[in-house]
């Protein structure tokens, strides 16, 4: 053990063997925004090939493995991991802990990630293809009817599970043991607060979706029938599991987006948070719900009425908590002295969008109705609008907000404001029409459409490449900024921040916090 | 080397660089990489083709369990060494708690696809409640009763009769584990494995009161006693097992009832081989290296908190598994 005061170690042992929250948080963003590039490059294929009726660019079978590839490589490879970078670099700055509580742990959480996507993107170029039922995987087209690479995607996703248990234990024995004095539960910061949530919710469903592709992989290889009525099983067990996991999982993707717009909307609007405990209690209210609302996504499998009812009710529930947040939101900017930078407009963006999101969930969440929106387009668009406008638009506020403090240089916020525009513009026109060929009937998940819907998903398409297009330039103004960007050295990079993360010098030092503060 | 700054506060111990993470990943992804391709080979490949699977794998495996020694050594290097502050203390020990949390959701799931589809499934696909139009359209004839010993496939009269695509054949066991004769109660193995599980739980305890008052002798002797036991539990269900398919045709193709036997139980048994293994390392770390002593003795007291979680893992299997 040597000498905890020198910087960094030279060359790729500094990543490979690293123990460092800082450099695991690195790690992990540029990770995820590497998969957000994958991921973004199947959904442009997508796109292509829905650009007109007919089938143009790739066949059916080839487009089922880019839905499939795109939602798993989104969600388990982008989204997820930049939000537990983001966790990495923040937590024990703001709550004043020397690291992460178990750091060598916190590393082998990182590592699995690049071989097992690795893994799972090779299988698009093995016999038979890549999975091709939907991110869902819904048995039997994940099992019956799959491609022998199914069995690796089984095990990518036992693997995957393994580093998010790892890296939630990790957070939440860091939040309950290493706060600095003073720094009692109702004081944390409330992205610390969405994460301990968070970090609850993946260790309690991580081993429920290892459990369901356990019983997939029996289901294929060793003559089980959990899926399968001929044995006594049922296919619909496979959706009750999944979506046991599933529900909680996408409340997994947008709490630490609620976290980080929770920081950002004060900051410019140099006002406290209003209604921090009635946030605090509305996100473990969330939580609480998402165990058991999971049937809401199979309204249309049958299920016996008296189902339908309670997984409605208690879905629309969720509104209420929901609506707390999105009004203590606005009511922070009420009558604050407001100024709109880059992290600013994407929280407003992400306030707006968000909501359009919850509101179509809202719609979705009454049965009788579902009957008809169910696996259309109106699906889609309603979840891009949570996932992309809510989870990766305050993802992008979160870099902007923070990067100046990471690496001691300011971005350019003309290019960040461009960025801002571009993804607002290029995503509405993406995702919105989307409602209206959902409700007119157009399924999704199929290559190919009838001739009424063909303008508005020209629209969809173009407006899904100028998206794409936006996100180089965001990646060209971080590299920028991290070589070259104007230098900043204040601790509080922006006037209206609070938190400890800002007493910190500007950039933060390689170590931080290794005396715990005392805070009042 | 606990290193004091001001006021009492104790440095916590961030551990330098280390390749441990790194090493661990390549066996796993050698390990899972090996592990699908041997099961492709089996369901997908050409019989008697030669591959590399099983090579790949144990490469993988061999690596995977040899890094987790050296990790798990290291660790204890560093605790014996006096580098561990006692907030990491509690870090190791919330780390156990909520692993072992992950662990019983694992368990929440078979279970919660055993009470579905017993308490649901069952009497749909038989005609029940709003969900029984299938009986009549799919599976005329077919009844439902726990243990299931008639699959619905063989109802309508094999794999080749049923209307719906065929994806194997499921031919349920003649016999079910459940409990038969009270004449020869001694005779049913589920049993003397809840009595044997239950005791190995009870001289665990007895290991960690010994500890506790530094008795080294008395740990010593009910720990082994605990994992002698785990072994016979282990041995008890691989005779059960072998019952199952030699002469109760009881087999992972014998329908749900099958599979959820198999599932939950094979998933405990793996976990109490775990379970044992932790003890075997703990005995053997008191017995050779004399290490332990009644107030630091965590790496035996997580393995304590896992064995007891198996133990009540296995009363709920032995309620819902066996007996009801």
């Amino acid at each position: 053990m040597g000498d905890h005061h020198h910087g960094p170690a030279k060359g790729l042992s500094r990543w490979l063997f690293t123990t460092n929250h800082k450099d695991i948080g690195t790690m992990y963003l540029w990770f995820s925004f590497a998969m957000f590039i994958l991921g973004g490059a199947f959904a442009m294929i997508i796109r292509a090939e829905l650009f007109q009726p007919g089938l143009q660019l790739v066949e059916p079978a080839f487009f089922n493995q880019m839905t499939t590839m795109h939602g798993l490589v989104m969600v388990f490879g982008a989204i997820m991991p930049s939000f537990v970078g983001l966790a990495n670099w923040l937590i024990p700055m703001m709550i004043g802990a020397p690291d992460m509580a178990l750091p060598r742990m916190n590393n082998w959480s990182f590592w699995i990630l690049p071989p097992t996507f690795l893994l799972l993107a090779s299988t698009l170029f093995m016999e038979g293809g890549a999975p091709a039922a939907g991110w869902t995987f819904y048995a039997p087209l994940s099992t019956t009817y799959a491609a022998p690479s199914v069995t690796y995607f089984i095990f990518c996703v036992h693997v995957l599970g393994l580093s998010s248990i790892m890296g939630s234990i990790n957070i939440i024995a860091t939040v309950m043991n290493m706060r600095a004095p003073g720094m009692t539960y109702m004081k944390m910061p409330l992205f610390v607060w969405t994460w301990l949530i968070t970090a609850f919710l993946l260790v309690a469903v991580m081993p429920v979706l290892a459990g369901a592709v356990t019983m997939m992989l029996m289901d294929v290889h060793f003559g089980t029938s959990f899926f399968s009525a001929a044995g006594g099983g049922d296919p619909v067990l496979f959706q009750h599991v999944f979506w046991f996991f599933g529900h909680p999982e996408v409340y997994i993707i947008i709490l630490p987006a609620f976290g980080v717009v929770s920081q950002i909307i004060p900051a410019f609007s140099r006002k406290p948070l209003f209604g921090y405990d009635s946030m605090v209690y509305a996100t473990a209210s969330i939580a609480f719900l998402s165990f058991i609302v999971w049937a809401h996504h199979m309204f249309t499998v049958g299920m016996p009425v008296a189902g339908e009812l309670f997984f409605m009710y208690a879905t629309m529930l969720i509104a209420v908590p929901t609506g707390v947040k999105v009004f203590n939101w606005v009511t922070t900017m009420w009558r604050g002295s407001l100024s709109f930078e880059t992290p600013m407009l994407f929280s407003i963006g992400f306030l707006v969008l968000f909501t359009i999101g919850g509101f179509t969930g809202l719609m979705l969440s009454i049965a009788p109705a579902d009957f008809q929106y169910h696996d259309s387009y109106f699906v889609v668009a309603h979840f891009h609008y949570v996932m992309v406008a809510g989870a990766v638009f305050s993802m992008s506020a979160a870099v902007y907000f923070w990067l100046p403090k990471w690496c001691g240089r300011m971005y350019n916020e003309t290019m960040g404001k461009t960025h801002f525009w571009i993804s607002f513009i290029g995503f509405n026109l993406a995702f919105f029409p989307q409602h209206f060929v959902g409700l007119a009937g157009m399924p999704r998940r199929i290559p190919d459409y009838a001739l009424q819907f063909a303008d508005f998903n020209m629209m969809s398409s173009i407006g899904a490449f100028i998206y794409g297009l936006s996100q180089i330039l965001f990646l060209y103004n971080v590299i920028a900024t991290i070589v070259a960007g104007k230098r900043v050295s204040e601790p509080k990079v922006w006037d209206g921040a609070e938190g400890l993360e800002w007493t910190i010098p500007t950039p933060a030092p390689y170590h931080t916090f290794e005396v715990p503060p005392a805070v009042k | 080397m606990t290193s004091q700054t001001s006021a009492g506060y104790e440095k916590y111990y961030v551990p330098e660089k280390s390749p441990l993470a790194i090493c661990a990943t390549i066996g796993l992804i050698l390990s899972i990489f090996g592990a699908a391709s041997i099961m492709n080979d089996m369901t997908f490949g050409e019989p008697g083709q030669a591959t590399s699977s099983w090579t790949i794998f144990y490469l993988g495996l061999m690596f995977f369990v040899g890094t987790l020694f050296v990790w798990f050594r290291t660790t204890i290097r560093e605790n014996i060494a006096g580098m561990n502050s006692a907030q990491l203390k509690k870090s190791y020990v919330l780390g156990m708690f909520w692993f072992i949390f992950s662990e019983v959701m694992f368990f929440f799931c078979f279970f919660g696809a055993l009470f579905y589809v017993r308490v649901l499934v069952g009497p749909w696909l038989a005609g029940e409640g709003e969900g029984g139009r299938m009986n009549g359209l799919l599976w005329e004839g077919f009844s439902f009763s726990w243990p299931l010993v008639q699959t619905p496939q063989e109802a309508v009269g094999g794999a080749g009769a049923q209307l719906i695509a065929n994806n194997g054949s499921f031919t349920g066991a003649e016999t079910s584990m459940a409990f038969r004769d009270a004449h020869a109660w001694w005779a049913w193995l589920p049993l003397w494995n809840t009595i044997v599980l239950l005791s190995s739980s009870f001289t665990c305890h007895l290991a960690h009161v010994g500890i506790l008052n530094g008795n080294r002798k008395k740990f010593n002797f009910w720990l082994a006693v605990t994992v002698l036991l785990g072994i016979i539990f282990l041995c008890l269900q691989a005779l059960e097992y072998y019952e199952a398919y030699a002469e109760f045709g009881l087999t992972l193709n014998a329908g749900i009832y099958g599979s959820t036997f198999f599932m939950l139980t094979g998933f405990h048994g793996f976990h109490v081989a775990m379970g044992m293994t932790m003890l075997l390392i703990q005995l053997l770390r008191s017995v050779l290296g004399g290490q332990f002593t009644a107030k630091d003795h965590f790496g035996f007291e997580a393995s304590s908190w896992y064995w007891h979680f198996v133990d009540v893992v296995w009363v709920f299997l032995f309620l819902f598994v066996y007996i009801l």
